[in-house]
């Protein structure tokens, strides 16, 4: 499936994951590469495991067998002390509920990495920071407190935060859901220009596919623990796997089946008389 | 039947697993250092949320606890006459006992419970996951400075406490019995031993500190992350350590005694 991602360069190749939650599976034996510079949208039902396959990038879950490489590096094999480097340094990652700090405010927000992990005079983080405030559209709002902002400043505060340290891969795990048409326009286009101006590798778990669509370079399709499709939105829209296209398109009914599996439905209905 | 046994042996597990968690965190929380580590103006700021924080209502508790042990100690006492004891036993008591286990219960409900719904939170809007993606260990950055002004905190309120409770208990019997003064102060002076009581009633309340606080965090940290996780998380915290804390207290006055 990854071989439509070869001619660019390979930023995280995730090889034979298996992934068990409980006794359920999650991931059997996933393959797949995720090109460098570009933007990947994961998609896929709900239940799949598209913020765990994140979560296994950055680290925080282990995957039971199988390698997560990232710059050629095994993420689950890692020393914690490298592990925490990789990510100060190479990642970001912007989470569904942002996890903004709420006792600090937007400008403290934003410069914790920057203070925790760099010795940065007070006056270059001030800079620093009103730079990725700039970039979000927030820098007016810096001494407002997380409580006090809508749903979509909360995102891009985050998002500032998150490219605070700027990290070469960012992972966003389901930016859009609920943002209003405007807030959700403001995030699209934070996402498709951070990338091109930073060339930074960005991954997007999200149901969305109007908008995933609109902006990633390459779609990755999930369903039952394997990839079922990947490559560009129109390869994909024209391509001959009908799941695929059921769910781009969000057709009821299809290979994924509108009925839960279950009894005939005429004898469920007998059954009930005797 | 069958159904539990089953429940049971999972229960035991569950617990002892719980237990390894617990003393996981505990390890790798108590030092200092590590990714993105918390400085000592962390630490003085947790010192005054968890201790400071605590000094109305330990001050409080202790004045009427002193007061109430002077009255129920001298309707006792002057049975037989010796109300000039009435010091030394409201001192003796605070000291050694109430001091350290008052103080460390009022701490669990003020105190800890507080600290696990704010570590619990910070879970659940995935403040502490966050942390962990900018490449700070939440461990080291939320867990430890929290858990050392636990440790530093409560000694120094159980001792507040006594010295508060003391104060009450003259207030009862030197104003309201008109006892001599010099008869509640002196003899108190004469038979409290600096090792022996003041000492051995702060060892406790180090032990009571640490395992307050220990709790507390690890309830927050371990909590499951949903507005009833929490509520779970914090119960378990007040109910737990205040057990905790009178068990050991049996144990710890048992050893420091020699009875045993």
């Amino acid at each position: 499936m990854s071989d439509s991602s070869t001619h660019a360069e390979t930023h995280v190749k995730i090889q034979d994951v298996t992934f068990y939650r409980g006794d359920r599976r999650i991931y059997d034996g996933l393959n797949v590469c995720f090109p460098r510079g570009k933007i990947t949208a994961i998609m896929g039902p709900s239940g799949t495991g598209k913020t765990t396959l994140l979560r296994m990038i950055g680290g925080q879950l282990q995957a039971d067998s199988g390698k997560v490489l990232v710059d050629d590096k095994d993420v689950g094999q890692m020393a914690r002390n490298d592990l925490f480097d990789l990510r100060k340094n190479k990642m970001g990652m912007l989470f569904q509920t942002s996890g903004l700090f709420t006792d600090l405010n937007v400008f403290e927000n934003v410069a914790f990495p920057l203070r925790v992990h760099t010795n940065l005079p007070d006056s270059m983080i001030r800079d620093l920071v009103l730079m990725k405030l700039e970039a979000v559209g927030l820098r007016g709002a810096r001494d407002m407190f997380p409580a006090e902002l809508s749903g979509g400043m909360i995102r891009r505060v985050a998002l500032a935060r998150s490219i605070a340290m700027d990290p070469e891969l960012i992972m966003y795990d389901e930016p859009f859901t609920g943002l209003d048409p405007i807030s959700m326009g403001m995030i699209l286009r934070l996402i498709r220009g951070l990338n091109e101006a930073l060339g930074l590798t960005s991954l997007l778990v999200s149901h969305d596919v109007e908008e995933s669509c609109a902006i990633a370079d390459y779609l990755c399709i999930l369903s039952g623990g394997k990839v079922i499709g990947f490559g560009t939105p129109d390869d994909l829209r024209n391509g001959d796997n009908a799941e695929v296209r059921q769910f781009l398109n969000g057709d009821p009914d299809g290979p994924v089946p509108f009925h839960y599996p279950a009894a005939d439905y005429r004898d469920d209905l007998m059954a009930g008389s005797n | 039947m069958l159904q539990a046994i089953l429940d049971l042996g999972r229960y035991g597990v569950g617990s002892i697993e719980s237990i390894g968690r617990a003393g996981k965190l505990f390890a790798q929380s108590i030092t200092w250092g590590g990714p993105g580590s918390a400085g000592f103006l962390d630490l003085i700021r947790q010192i005054h949320s968890v201790g400071v924080r605590s000094l109305s209502i330990i001050i409080v508790a202790g004045f009427f606890v002193g007061m109430v042990l002077a009255l129920q100690g001298y309707y006792i006492l002057v049975k037989y006459g010796s109300v000039s004891a009435l010091g030394t036993m409201v001192s003796l008591t605070l000291l050694r006992e109430l001091g350290p286990v008052m103080a460390a219960l009022l701490f669990a409900g003020r105190a800890g419970s507080a600290l696990t719904a704010e570590i619990g939170l910070m879970k659940a809007t995935e403040q502490l996951s966050a942390m962990e993606m900018m490449g700070v260990d939440p461990l080291k950055r939320v867990i430890t400075p929290r858990l050392w002004a636990g440790i530093i905190s409560l000694p120094i309120l159980a001792l507040l406490f006594s010295t508060v409770g003391i104060w009450g208990g003259a207030y009862v019997a030197v104003d309201m019995f008109g006892l001599y003064d010099g008869a509640y102060w002196s003899n108190m002076q004469n038979t409290v031993e600096f090792g022996e009581d003041v000492l051995k009633g702060l060892f406790k309340a180090l032990v009571f500190g640490v395992v307050v606080t220990w709790i507390a965090v690890y309830q927050g940290y371990d909590s499951e992350p949903t507005s009833e996780g929490i509520g779970k998380a914090t119960t378990k915290t007040v109910v737990i350590s205040s057990l905790a804390v009178l068990g050991l207290d049996f144990i710890l006055t048992a050893v420091m005694l020699g009875g045993v």
